[in-house]
């Protein structure tokens, strides 16, 4: 059989990639006997090998019976590195036969060996097959470590084929596959496909610069560093390409940190939202686009707690980096950090602390521990709301350890940190823009009805044609109202009322005028308009009474009136009396009949305007009162705390 | 120690109660509530007064037989309400308004949280954290 020639080099007959070259020789050195280096490997170990990978028996007794081992009688390296292949293909779906052995497969998985320590998350994957772990763990790993990580990882690095989803640790049996998690919303469409995806997986060896997302099995099964979401975020010409393509696996990289590919297009959904990397992103408009991701409103709160370091309610690039980069593992399945992971701190301090919380992180070994980001969390928290002196402590040690990972804003960390200080202090001690909307709102409840009301009836009076009509620099001057109101609202009624007002006096001033061409009642109230220009100040409340009674007439006679000039005094002293007709006037009798009329009618509608005007007399009385009252309550409480307030 | 500490809405409906565990929790929700009576009375007391963080901390609300209850009111009249222990005589004032101090900042870092509703009872483990740290320390 082919096990014949297979024996006689293993790298000639079976075409390993670099990648799987690394990965069966760290297999290989687990499985190893002893260390004599026959090459011979201890069958126990590779049977544990071989049930961790969680075939079946029988496919595992035609692997053995293909690779060549069941022959030989044992496992040489050959036959290891077949039986390996063989388990790929089986694992994958394809027929065990040594036809498979030529493809190019995923890296056979197998459950419950701790392969890697700076693959693994968790020291023994939960569930898993134990027997294999203490047995190939021990050894394995530390030679595992230095050897496979240089030989076999950092071609993962680079975004070229490796698409197999290796992540041995992991039990395929232990989750479901997960149904594809596409962001409909996002533009680009990452499919999340579970381990059915690896069926897909030699269709897609072709598909080299698409570097996809391959989708977790379950949050607490990994086993190494799933790092898939980071080779993920490709090009946006792959976006559409998405589906069920392989992963790239960084598998030596923190899943924290974010890819090129993934800045990349991260910075173009940060442009999406705001044109100026420099800018900011509001804390709507974020939270609008984050919504799109489906995830649960708590996760997205507590992923904006972890991302928005200096707490201003808004997304700088970095902080929305961060966001975006803690949404897409979460959508992988990865569990939220309790912290903010080291690699996704805003790229000013890229410190190499030891990672937080979540199980994959936990066995990083590589990255140097320092104090747990947690801490570091709180003690910036912290330092953010007591002195600087805090700060201090904690500053030196985020200087010290630098990765330079992102290509972020070249900022000290203590620059950042005072501007959180800084931020965060006066935060509180200012008053917010809740208390402003409040006092805000304080204001508007009381004046509204007095306005209105007289403002309804006014308009019914014609007082805006009358405005309209009246002397520009009237109007101006009836601006001024009294003081005692409160500005806001008041300011047109008050206007208006004034302008009533002055007609008012026109009645009493009547007589004055009688003997003029004009008719007497109407050209009153519009010489009283131009009068009142100079006197506004001396506006009060009486006016406003006066005012409307006076409009009436005023109205249909405006043109005419235009004649008079301003001679009364003051019209102070015009007291809000009802109107008072003098007898006919004198001018001509032919016009006595049609002035009476007028009169009558003028009479009439500024008894109305009187009476509404009395209204509110009456009601800002009301106010003046308990405004009064309040004015000497808050007095006489001052002078209660005044002693208080020494306490 | 700490006993708890409380942070109440404006329309006076709890946002946020922790307490240790030893205390009973439904005593210190009841002197929490109770409390609420004489806030309102300081507060309007006090008047309309501006931003001035003095007029913020309301100080000891009132002492009973076994703890003493301290307020705390913002300008959007968010009460916090920290109730400690009587027995716990090393509880200075200027420590009591720092603790207020930082129950503030963190729970403007909740505001500012975009996914976090006004109303909302408190879900922040950031603001978790810091009520926990505050309640064990001074311990």
């Amino acid at each position: 059989m082919e096990q014949e020639s297979g024996a006689a080099s293993a790298g000639t007959f079976i075409p390993l990639n670099e990648r799987e070259h690394g990965f069966y020789s760290g297999l290989h050195a687990l499985c190893q006997a002893d260390s004599s280096g026959t090459g011979t490997l201890s069958s126990c170990k590779v049977a544990t090998l071989f049930k961790a990978s969680q075939l079946p028996p029988e496919t595992l007794h035609k692997v053995t019976e293909v690779c060549g081992a069941k022959r030989l009688g044992y496992f040489g390296v050959t036959q290891f590195y077949v039986a390996l292949k063989l388990l790929a293909a089986a694992q994958s779906g394809l027929p065990i036969r040594l036809d498979s052995v030529t493809t190019n497969l995923p890296l056979p998985r197998f459950v419950g060996l701790q392969i890697e320590p700076e693959l693994q998350y968790s020291t023994i994957p939960p569930g898993a097959d134990v027997q294999g772990a203490p047995c190939g763990s021990g050894p394995g790993s530390s030679s595992w470590t230095p050897a496979d990580r240089g030989g076999t990882f950092r071609p993962l690095e680079t975004n070229t084929e490796k698409k197999e989803a290796w992540s041995p640790p992991r039990s395929p049996c232990a989750s479901p596959p997960r149904s594809p998690v596409i962001y409909h919303s996002y533009p680009y469409n990452q499919q999340r496909n579970g381990l059915d995806a690896q069926t897909t997986y030699e269709s897609k060896h072709s598909s080299r610069p698409t570097a996809q997302l391959e989708q977790h099995s379950s949050p607490s099964n990994y086993g190494t560093k799933p790092t898939m979401e980071h080779s993920a975020i490709a090009q946006a010409s792959s976006v559409e390409r998405l589906d069920q393509q392989a992963v790239v696996y960084h598998c030596n990289e923190d899943p924290w940190r974010i890819t090129g590919e993934q800045l990349e297009y991260y910075t173009n959904q940060f442009k999406s939202l705001q044109p100026d990397l420099g800018a900011l992103i509001l804390g709507a408009v974020a939270k609008h686009f984050f919504t799109k991701s489906k995830l649960p409103i708590p996760e997205l709160s507590h992923i904006w707690e972890l991302s928005d370091v200096d707490r201003d309610g808004a997304l700088t690039f970095s902080e929305f980096c961060t966001a975006f980069h803690l949404i897409v593992a979460r959508k992988n399945g990865y569990p939220l950090p309790e912290s903010l992971p080291v690699s996704l701190q805003p790229g000013l301090t890229q410190q190499e602390e030891h990672i937080p919380d979540t199980p994959e992180d936990q066995s990083i070994v590589e990255l140097q521990s320092g104090s747990t980001t947690k801490t570091q969390d709180k003690t910036e928290e912290s330092s953010q709301q007591d002195t600087a002196s805090v700060r201090a402590g904690p500053a030196p040690e985020t200087l010290t350890l630098r990765l330079p990972a992102f290509p972020q804003r070249p900022e000290p960390p203590q620059d950042l940190d005072t501007q959180w200080r800084t931020k965060t202090r006066p935060r509180s001690y200012s008053s917010t823009s809740i208390e402003d909307a409040m006092k805000k709102a304080e204001e508007p409840p009381t004046p509204p009805p007095r306005p209105q009301k007289t403002h309804s009836r006014a308009s019914s009076l014609d007082l805006n044609k009358l405005f309209q009509q009246g002397a520009p620099g009237l109007k101006s001057g009836w601006l001024l109202h009294p003081p005692a109101l409160p500005p806001r609202p008041s300011t047109s009624q008050v206007s208006q009322t004034q302008q009533i007002k002055v007609q008012q006096p026109n009645f009493a001033d009547f007589t004055h005028f009688r003997e003029e061409e004009e008719s007497p009642e109407k050209p009153d109230e519009q010489r009283l308009c131009s009068r009142f220009g100079p006197s506004t100040e001396d506006l009060t409340n009486p006016y406003k009474q006066e005012a409307p009674a006076g409009s009436h007439s005023q109205a249909p006679q405006k043109p005419a009136r235009r004649k008079y000039h301003p001679e009364t005094p003051n019209p102070d002293a015009v007291p809000p009396a009802a109107v008072q007709f003098p007898p006919p006037n004198k001018l001509t009798q032919r016009l006595l009949s049609k002035q009476k009329r007028e009169i009558q009618m003028a009479i009439r509608k500024n008894k109305e305007t009187n009476a509404v005007l009395t209204r509110l007399n009456s009601e800002l009385q009301q106010q003046l009162k308990v405004a009064h009252q309040e004015r000497v309550t808050l007095e006489s409480q001052l002078d209660l705390v005044r002693p208080l307030a020494s306490t | 120690w700490r006993v708890g500490i409380a942070v109440i809405a404006k329309e006076n409906y709890p946002l946020y109660i922790r307490s240790v565990a030893s205390q009973s929790e439904l005593k210190f929700h009841y002197t929490v509530h109770t409390s609420l009576d004489v806030v309102e009375e300081k507060i309007s007391a006090v008047g309309k007064s501006l931003g001035d963080q003095r007029e913020l901390y309301l100080g000891l609300l009132y002492p009973t037989e076994d703890y003493k209850v301290y307020g705390y009111v913002t300008n959007s009249k968010v009460k916090f309400v920290i109730v400690v222990d009587s027995s716990n005589t090393s509880l200075r004032d200027n420590e009591i308004r720092s603790m207020f101090r930082k129950l503030h900042n963190s729970f403007t870092d909740v505001m500012c949280n975009p996914f976090h509703n006004p109303g909302d009872p408190i879900q922040s483990k950031a603001f978790d954290g810091i009520v926990s740290g505050m309640m064990v320390q001074t311990g």
